[in-house]
């Protein structure tokens, strides 16, 4: 008798079918890639999972998408509440040769997240650029400041409700009376 | 006034300077950060390690840069220095921040390589390579590109890579005080930048290889141009080996100068040459092959000290390999279409318009509006001289991305300078600013 009968009767039996799950984060494909939809909460210790027992040895980078004014459908798997920010993480396992990307939804009215800089040191630099362009808190960063704009920028340049080119000229110490 | 004001709910967070904070004023955690700790340590052990250091009054906080020769750009680093020894360094970036992702999403994907090739200026053609393979990837024609424009494009990267580590080569020199080696390594460039002038009609900024193919064909005598940049280069490099590999002076400069091990490069996200440095074989090119690169024989330079001396001969040997690879590309090079012959993606040819209402409509249709991509998210990365590009783009079906974001290696491998300076003298940092290879347009973005 091979292991593969299952006799007890498994939630597989269930007619719709039950979306593949790792770690506990659902899975989906787009494009060839692999993304797992994991929850705020779960992040750090998935990515820690990832590490320690799928070789996933590598954080390539955590960046972000404000999807305010995106109107098709966001390809999220049941169960998954579509929220303003997402973050996404990409991870890379050196043995298995494979990339993987976490995607994680982030509310608008709440936009922390938790940091991985305890299980990936290499993702301080990306998180306070997230920090930077799109306002995304996250906790237990050491050092979150702002990266690439100046820190005394108001607003998050990369959400789409920043508004571009109508925006008065910002330099640090400069006179803001009008222009002659 | 401040756009958002999210519930905190405890967190602390500075909005404020970016500048290192004084010993006294910074938390443990902080200072093993700045100090270049990658493995998270316990409080206890981290205060330990912390006022184990010297006091306040027998260190001194320095700029470098931003503007400082050596610095490649607009990097500025904050250095606290006890003596002529590095203890903390700090990068601050940002200064050529223009907002190129954002940008991104107002360009078309046509448009789309023009902005993304000024992100990498010392290799253009890498980063649009990484857009164009994101977009056929959301487009779903990735597996029809004709293998001619394929390898055009592995041609020109290759072309480039040697163009880059051969600036790599003059700013190194140059910095180590072997002032004539920049001149030798701007005048081979140069040769090479010629080479990809012909071919694409620019000496950089290309805007070559675009989602479907590639901008234009191959021009007639490219090959005798290619090959003699390929002749030149060989002999060139037995000089760089008389004039720096070998020569005493240069070795002390660099050797065991600025050590990072393979833990802690791979902790950090450092790729490219850094990783290769420690003795990781870790080639894109060869671990998860893209274009033809399956196709064609070559070796994958690793280092085994992971410092500054390591970094340079993986860079001299990887033009040699690239020459390696080009010659191959010559003989295999099929005949074909140079872009993948889809109207709704690829402009009709010129002829076809005169005579074809349909092919003008389409003509006008893809330069005016741009084509339309399917919604989708999609991530695809090349090997650029400085290590893996990754190019994420959000697509929303229509003709401009939702959201372009370019991972640069630069960017990530700028977290290894902290670690690789510690410890080291402050003449030594020049040496390990430059054999980082940062390139800020590809940082700052």
């Amino acid at each position: 008798m091979s292991d593969d009968t299952v006799v007890e009767p498994g939630p597989e039996a269930e007619a719709a079918p039950e979306p593949p799950r790792r770690h506990g984060a659902l899975v989906t494909q787009h494009h060839g890639d692999t993304v797992l939809h994991a929850s705020r909460a779960d992040l750090a210790t998935i990515v820690r999972l990832l590490r320690d027992e799928d070789g996933f040895n590598m954080c390539l980078d955590v960046t972000a998408v404000d999807y305010l004014t995106y109107e098709p459908d966001r390809a999220l798997p049941p169960g998954v509440t579509p929220e303003r920010f997402e973050v996404v993480v990409t991870l890379m396992s050196h043995s298995e040769r494979v990339r993987l990307r976490l995607r994680v939804q982030v509310p608008e009215d709440n936009p922390t997240c938790p940091s991985l800089f305890d299980v990936h040191p290499g993702t301080e630099a990306s998180e306070r650029e997230v920090f930077d362009l799109f306002g995304v808190i996250f906790e237990g960063h050491p050092d979150l400041t702002r990266i690439l704009m100046p820190e005394d920028w108001d607003g998050h340049p990369l959400r789409k409700d920043h508004a571009m080119g109508r925006i008065p000229v910002q330099f640090k110490g400069a006179d803001r009376q009008d222009a002659g | 006034m401040t756009t958002v004001e999210p519930r905190r709910s405890g967190i602390e967070t500075s909005e404020g300077a970016q500048e290192m904070t004084g010993r006294s004023s910074a938390g443990a955690e902080e200072l093993l950060r700045q100090l270049g700790a990658t493995l998270r340590l316990s409080e206890s052990e981290a205060a330990e390690l912390v006022n184990e250091g010297p006091s306040e009054d027998q260190t001194m906080i320095i700029n470098m840069g931003p503007q400082h020769p050596s610095t490649h750009g607009v990097l500025r680093l904050m250095l606290e220095l006890e003596g002529e020894t590095v203890l903390r360094t700090k990068p601050i970036v940002g200064y050529l921040h223009t907002g190129m992702e954002k940008t991104g999403e107002d360009l078309t994907y046509l448009q789309g390589a023009t902005n993304v090739t000024r992100m990498d200026y010392a290799a253009p053609l890498f980063s649009e390579l990484a857009f164009a393979l994101t977009t056929e990837k959301l487009l779903g024609i990735a597996e029809d590109i004709p293998p001619r424009a394929q390898w055009i494009r592995m041609l020109l990267t290759e072309l480039n890579r040697m163009t880059s580590h051969l600036l790599f080569l003059a700013t190194n020199g140059m910095d180590m005080g072997a002032v004539s080696m920049m001149l030798y390594g701007w005048r081979d460039r140069e040769e090479g930048l010629r080479t990809l002038e012909m071919i694409t009609g620019l000496r950089m900024n290309h805007n070559y290889i675009r989602p479907g193919g590639v901008a234009a064909d191959l021009p007639d005598g490219w090959r005798d141009q290619v090959l003699k940049f390929l002749d030149g280069v060989p002999p060139s490099l037995a000089e760089y080996d008389v004039l720096l590999t070998g020569q005493p002076i240069y070795r002390e400069r660099l050797q065991g100068v600025g050590i990072i091990t393979a833990e802690e490069a791979i902790a950090l996200g450092a790729t490219g040459p850094i990783l290769r440095s420690t003795g990781v074989p870790w080639d894109l090119r060869r671990d998860l092959p893209y274009l033809h690169y399956d196709e064609v024989d070559f070796d994958v330079v690793v280092g085994s000290y992971g410092d500054c001396f390591d970094r340079y001969a993986i860079r001299i040997n990887e033009v040699r390999e690239s020459i390696k690879i080009i010659r191959q590309i010559l003989d295999q090079l099929p005949r074909g279409d140079y872009r993948i012959q889809d109207k709704k993606v690829t402009p009709p040819p010129r002829a076809r318009i005169d005579e074809s209402m349909e092919a003008l409509i389409h003509h006008f249709k893809i330069f005016t509006e741009g084509f339309k991509v399917p919604e989708g998210e999609a991530y695809a990365a090349v090997e650029s001289p400085r290590g893996e590009l990754g190019c994420y783009i959000v697509a929303d079906g229509t003709s401009k991305p939702y959201r372009m974001h370019i991972r640069g290696p630069s960017f990530a491998n700028l977290q290894t300078l902290p670690h690789m300076m510690r410890g080291g003298l402050i003449a030594d940092a020049v040496a390990v600013i430059s054999s980082v290879d940062p390139i800020m347009g590809e940082i700052d973005r």
